[in-house]
């Protein structure tokens, strides 16, 4: 039993020096057989596995991870949380996260320091105006809240943006969705992983899938560097890794894994109150409570697997942010990385069973899965379970690229991917 | 980052190029004749390679000729460029 996390078992602890708190979560050695078993253990892997033991009453599931929970892409992101997409399926899929979001650190039992701070996403053109207009219009119909804001109500609610008519790309207006924000990735990792723990799940760190065992068309287990596991359901989480993982089971999928870069600058003291986007420009800001601009690159054009991107790349968002913040002219940029991420044809995700049965997969997310993380774990958890998507996820099956039913993101997404 | 030998022009920084994607597909012969699953695969399907794959390139800000490499995507390690119509020699 996990013991709660409280100001008492602070005060508490502090007594001891803090060298007496309990684990978060045990380091077991597989067991022969598990009911389901999740391959990848990032926030959505995590989720999935949290919400099978706590909703659908499994006990025995593993989550296999080949580094550490939390190495991938979870802790590579900008994390950006916003639910404010164009079509009413997107729309759905996202906000069922954002309300698990508002909630999330209280039922974890673990600050995941949600911050709902706002997200806007700048208009630089008449098409933008006009585009992001209709978004608002089609969030509200959803009802998700979105607003829009003239040049002076953008340069009211986050001064520091250049409103001067006379830049490359002048700012002509925004739309702000306040319920949006940023949380912090690694505490979405460990409040799952913990939660998850708690109820029985082993979480199976430095374990790598090696193969996938088919008896015809079902699953019989799977082939791992700490050997074969039984399993008649694997549910496959594995972001830039999916087609491999596919691969493995002799499928293949509508995906092309690319390196997508982030970067920070040093710590300054509170300067942006927001999370402020643009599409036509390909940038997006935040400040992390550590005090450093967190910001977001874009893809390179090729498939890599590299976890690194091109030098052109930054360079391009951090022209794209010296003209719209001349104020971070002379602030010097401390890290940089990448991580390799699955996009599909139409930017949307697959969350759905496959042709093999018992073989599942919740990939595609591309630039923008973190935001998901609760939704994707909670309804990848539900088809699993039910061998049936929930109504949220039914519009993101993989069937859809034959039926040509495509959820086409691609345009209204809040960056140009 | 990577330097891509062009078959015509020799060795450039990648940034004079822009990727085309998996090489070697071939547009169906007979489209009328395919059904939807048929179709999906040859639009959609990818084999996303992690390993030596074989891709179209396009000399876009030289000779603005296509050609072919077979590229390692786990490491961008270049080990051959060929032109279209020829066959890799790894």
């Amino acid at each position: 039993m996990k013991k709660k996390y409280s100001i008492f078992a602070l005060i508490k602890n502090s007594l001891s020096y803090h060298e007496n708190w309990q684990r978060a979560w045990r380091d077991p050695e597989p067991k022969k057989e598990y009911d389901v078993v999740i391959v990848g253990g990032g926030g959505h892997g995590l989720a999935t596995a949290y919400y099978l033991a706590k909703e659908h009453n499994l006990k025995n599931i593993a989550v296999v991870e080949k580094g550490w929970i939390g190495g991938g892409n979870t802790g590579r992101n900008t994390t950006i949380i916003r639910s404010n997409y164009l079509w009413d399926a997107s729309a759905g899929l996202y906000d069922h996260a954002l309300k698990i979001w508002e909630n999330l650190s209280q039922e974890l039992n673990y600050n995941v320091m949600f911050s709902q701070r706002g997200v806007m996403n700048l208009a630089h053109n008449q098409h933008d105006v006009r585009e992001l207009k209709r978004r608002t219009h089609a969030n509200r119909l959803n009802g998700i809240d979105c607003e829009w804001l003239n040049v002076e109500q953008v340069k009211k609610f986050c001064p520091i943006i250049n409103c001067s008519p006379d830049i490359r790309y002048p700012v002509m207006g925004s739309t702000l969705q306040r319920r949006a924000g940023t949380a912090r990735h690694d505490a979405v990792a460990w409040g799952y992983a913990r939660g998850a723990d708690s109820m029985g799940v082993d979480i199976i760190q430095n374990c790598e899938v090696k193969g996938i065992k088919r008896s015809g068309d079902s699953i019989e287990g799977i082939e791992t560097t700490k050997g074969f596991i039984k399993t008649q359901k694997v549910g496959v989480v594995a972001a830039g890794h999916s087609s491999v993982i596919a691969n493995m089971a002799g499928l293949r999928l509508p995906l092309e894994s690319k390196p997508l870069q982030a970067l920070v600058s040093e710590p300054i003291k509170p300067i942006i109150n927001t999370v402020v986007m643009s599409n036509a420009v390909h940038a997006y800001v935040s400040q992390s409570d550590k005090g450093e601009l967190v910001i977001g690159a874009g893809t390179d054009s090729y498939i890599s697997y590299t976890q690194k991107g091109t030098h052109e790349i930054i360079e391009g968002t951090l022209k794209a942010i010296l003209e719209l913040y001349p104020i971070f002219s002379r602030l010097r940029m401390l890290r940089q990385w990448g991580g390799v991420v699955d996009i599909c044809p139409d930017a949307s995700p697959i969350i759905s069973k496959t042709s093999v049965k018992g073989l599942y997969f919740n990939c595609g997310w591309g630039t923008g899965g973190f935001k998901a993380t609760p939704g994707s774990g909670h309804l990848f958890a539900h088809t699993i379970a039910k061998d049936n998507p929930h109504t949220l996820n039914a519009a993101f099956n993989i069937n859809r690229f034959v039926s040509g039913d495509l959820v086409d993101e691609h345009g209204a997404a809040a960056v140009a991917h | 980052m990577f330097i891509i030998k062009c078959p015509y022009c020799g060795e450039r920084d990648h940034s004079e190029f822009s990727y085309g994607g998996e090489a070697h597909l071939i547009r169906p012969k007979q489209p009328t004749e395919l059904s939807d699953d048929q179709w999906a695969e040859y639009l959609f399907m990818r084999k996303n390679i992690k390993g030596l794959q074989y891709e179209r390139w396009n000399h876009s800000h030289g000779c603005r000729r296509w050609f072919n490499a077979a590229r390692d995507t786990s490491n961008d390690k270049i080990h051959s460029v060929y032109k279209i119509g020829e066959k890799s020699s790894k």
